[in-house]
């Protein structure tokens, strides 16, 4: 790809203001005095690394969050956007990730939706009305739709232009869009592209998020970074380049929360070789030795927990050996990867991860009945004593052990997954995300977590999205980038510019 | 403290109903007879719950235990006959008994491995063998039923003043109560239906537990048709239609989630004796059955709306 050199395009009034605004979310302060601005006729790329306030800050301009502090402008205008509707009201327009279209609806039907035009009797749809316009619609921009397909036949390239054409069937001067690119083929991606410079010909503001920063050379015009909550640069695409966006992204200085290492790496312990899954790992081949924290860094959906979840027998292997103590191991399913003394902290902790309305004991022993003598009997006496220790020994907050799961704060849930994983005594343990959601006081306890047990001799894959974090607990640091390990650094022979380098840019 | 009240509540209502139907006829309803009456009455519908109660905690739900009453009736009681002969003896009715027995067994495992192997959702593989178990019990003995005159111990006898059917409930009880609390199969079910990925993720295997819970229903289910083919001295093709609805009433009355990972076997059997001395105490009053229907089905919507409330004030808590 080469970089095309922005266009100082169009009429660059300001499309949009945001000044000031604040949120927080319970003890968390996700944005802090934030003010961002975007200009009619750009492409305003606004970067940051997971967790700095994007989407945040994106949902207060979408109406679906309330700032506590903070004002928007839009077209010179004060709004108060305090629902979506009076967002989309405003000339606002999104497009996530997640598509937002009704899939068993046409083309046709999803543009209009909540907008139909009306046939000739009262309480009717004019289809043939609804088929003109979204003809008319399309053909300004030269996509290649029919109006009666429906969306679940399209491509996910062709949903994201049905989400654009809806967002201009409801005359949107400010669209911002999400990751468009992370599920997009390459040819969909260049088509994207087009589309979205023809969107800024027409004069409006592009709003684009995006981990992928040689995206962002091409397209933006402009530069924002967020970072921990607050926006530490914003500058022209012309006077940067991606060095200095990762040095703004990641920044910050290694709190001296995280502990001291001083853990003796002894003999390896878990060896994966070419290592492929149906969910798209590549050939990923890597070993942990007793002792190692090993850190595992990449974007959003360059298979980090797919390594992992092949790895735990969760996706079906297509090829690779896991050698664990110097023995093969063969696991096809939780089950066998648990009795071969491997654990998995899942990313997703509500989804799966915990039994929430359960008792926290019940979590806790859920994979060790057999572990604790339990295995043909339930002793529930005996079994509450034992989930009270596991969790007392890593000071899990709770009324008392029995108590619901969903009592628990987010922090002691994670905490919870730990006693269990604790109790089942794995010699590998893989912690996926460990750190997300829970706030700075319960993460520097799981960093002392993750160095006490490698002092016990455990070798653990660390798998995260911030890399502060990563710089301050792990030993070595592999990097995938689209299902492939591109990278396998120790860590104090590399800088957090470097991974990210190797995490986000397409080498050619 | 408030899940302590909430799964009280079932319990008080039957209290309150026992207590107002004494109060109004201490004559006929207040007497030990009529207790193992209703106690008898409900030992069919009680078993078979107890097996319900487990593949709802799950998550799930099985449609076709009536029909699978009915064809158990009919393969037992055809069984039976073929050995025995018309006044089928001791042997041929043990024979029978255990095939019929055996019968619920197959068929629950039949919609455990569709369920599983199939990844099918419950509610359409149950609604499809209740077709079929339906059909099937037609065809056996071309729409006719077999009467099995001699076979009255499961559900006519008495051993100590107590009806055999009653103490085969309590057995059924205490066993839905043991597994369920002291078995990892029991341990697995909540985990299963309170969230089926994590449980996945725990190492639990959930294709292997579900078939068991789904077979273990179909036991319950062939030992109910034993006890009702004994009460009625026949087996007919048309036994327990709707039965299913009746059964899943009563373990939702108990308190069980429909969305899995919550119910217990003391609910479910209060739940059960609920709608039993509910119709007991209508028909004592002479109330109709008709107005009995619509009674149950106010109960049914109470008791969930009741607890969805209870629930809702905890969380606010």
């Amino acid at each position: 790809m080469n970089a095309v050199q922005p266009q100082t395009a169009a009429p660059s009034g300001t499309a949009l203001r945001m000044q000031g605004i604040s949120k927080r979310f319970g003890p968390v302060q996700a944005l802090c005095d934030v003010s961002f601005a975007a200009r009619a006729g750009t492409v305003h790329a606004l970067v940051g690394e997971n967790g700095a306030g994007k989407s945040t800050l994106m949902k207060i301009l979408a109406g679906v969050y309330q700032p506590d502090a903070g004002s928007v402008e839009i077209q010179g205008r004060p709004q108060t956007l305090a629902n979506p509707a009076q967002a989309i009201e405003a000339g606002v327009s999104m497009i996530y990730q997640e598509l937002d279209l009704a899939e068993q609806l046409t083309v046709a039907e999803n543009i209009f939706l909540g907008a139909e035009p009306q046939g000739p009797l009262p309480w009717t749809v004019s289809h043939h009305q609804m088929a003109i316009q979204t003809r008319d619609l399309a053909r300004q921009y030269d996509f290649d739709l029919d109006p009666a397909t429906r969306v679940e036949d399209l491509s996910t390239g062709d949903c994201q232009i049905v989400e654009i054409l809806k967002a201009l069937r409801r005359n949107a001067s400010i669209i911002v869009m999400d990751e468009p690119t992370s599920s997009l083929s390459e040819r969909e991606t260049v088509r994207l592209f087009e589309v979205v410079r023809q969107l800024r010909e027409k004069g409006l503001a592009i709003i684009y998020i995006s981990h992928r920063l040689e995206e962002i050379i091409e397209l933006a015009d402009e530069v924002s970074v967020l970072r921990d909550g607050q926006l530490v640069h914003s500058e022209p695409m012309a006077q940067l380049d991606i060095p200095q966006i990762v040095h703004h992204m990641v920044g910050r200085e290694l709190n001296d929360y995280f502990p001291a290492r001083s853990v003796e790496v002894g003999p390896t312990l878990v060896e994966v070789s070419d290592l492929s899954s149906e969910a798209g790992i590549d050939n990923v081949g890597f070993d942990v030795r007793r002792g190692e924290i090993v850190g595992m860094a990449g974007l959003v959906g360059a298979g980090r927990t797919e390594v992992a979840r092949a790895i735990f027998g969760v996706d079906k292997k297509t090829s690779g050996r896991v050698i664990l103590n110097g023995r093969e191991l063969n696991i096809d399913s939780p089950s066998d990867a648990i009795a071969s003394g491997i654990a998995l902290l899942t990313e997703d902790r509500k989804r799966t991860g915990l039994c929430l309305e359960l008792p926290c004991s019940y979590n806790i022993t859920l994979p060790n009945l057999e572990q604790i003598g339990m295995g043909s009997l339930i002793k529930p006496t005996q079994e509450v004593r034992i989930a009270k220790e596991a969790g007392e020994r890593i000071a899990v907050k709770w009324a008392n052990p029995e108590a619901p799961t969903d009592s628990l704060s987010g922090g002691n849930q994670q905490k919870l997954l730990v006693a269990r994983w604790l109790l089942a005594n794995s010699t590998f343990m893989i912690f996926d995300e460990p750190t997300r959601g829970i706030d700075v006081g319960a993460k520097a306890e799981v960093y002392g977590l993750l160095n006490t047990l490698a002092q016990q001799g455990k070798a653990i894959l660390f798998i995260s999205s911030e890399l502060p974090e990563l710089f301050g607990v792990a030993d070595r640091i592999l990097v995938m980038r689209r299902g492939k390990l591109v990278g396998n650094l120790v860590t104090k022979e590399t800088t957090p510019e470097q991974v990210m380098h190797l995490a986000a840019v397409e080498e050619n | 403290m408030s899940k302590f009240i909430r799964q009280l509540l079932p319990f008080a209502t039957l209290t309150l109903l026992i207590a107002a139907l004494s109060a109004l006829e201490p004559d006929t309803f207040l007497t030990a007879e009529n207790f193992l009456n209703v106690l008898s009455r409900s030992s069919v519908n009680g078993i078979i719950a107890m097996g319900m109660t487990a593949v709802i905690i799950s998550g799930g739900i099985d449609l076709s235990v009536g029909s699978m009453m009915a064809l158990a009736g009919m393969v037992g009681a055809g069984v039976m006959l073929k050995v025995g002969g018309p006044d089928a003896g001791g042997a041929a009715m043990v024979v029978g008994t255990g095939v019929g027995i055996g019968t619920g067994l197959l068929c629950g495992l039949l919609n455990g491995a569709l369920i599983t192997k199939l990844k099918l959702p419950p509610f359409i593989v149950t609604l499809g063998t209740m077709s079929a178990f339906r059909g099937t019990s037609y065809i056996i003995n071309n729409s006719k039923m077999y009467d099995v005159p001699t076979y009255t111990f499961l559900g006519q006898a008495n051993v100590l003043g107590v009806p055999v059917s009653v103490l085969i409930l309590a057995l059924v009880v205490l066993a839905g109560f043991f597994v369920l609390r002291y078995t990892p199969l029991g341990r697995y079910t909540y985990a299963i239906g309170s969230n089926r990925e994590a449980a996945f993720h725990a190492g639990v295997n959930v294709d292997r537990n579900l078939i068991a819970i789904y077979g273990m229903t179909g036991l319950f289910v062939g030992l109910a048709s034993m006890i009702q083919m004994s009460r009625t001295i026949s087996a007919q093709p048309t036994a327990g239609i709707s039965l299913e609805l009746d059964i899943i009433a009563a373990v939702v009355i108990g308190g069980a989630s429909l969305s899995g990972g919550r119910g217990t076997v003391i609910g479910t059997i209060v739940g059960t004796l609920l709608i039993s001395f509910l119709r007991n105490g209508c028909t004592l009053l002479g109330i109709s059955t008709n107005i009995q229907l619509v009674v149950i089905g106010a109960i049914i919507i109470g008791a969930v709306a009741l607890d969805q409330l209870a629930r809702s004030k905890a969380e606010a808590t």
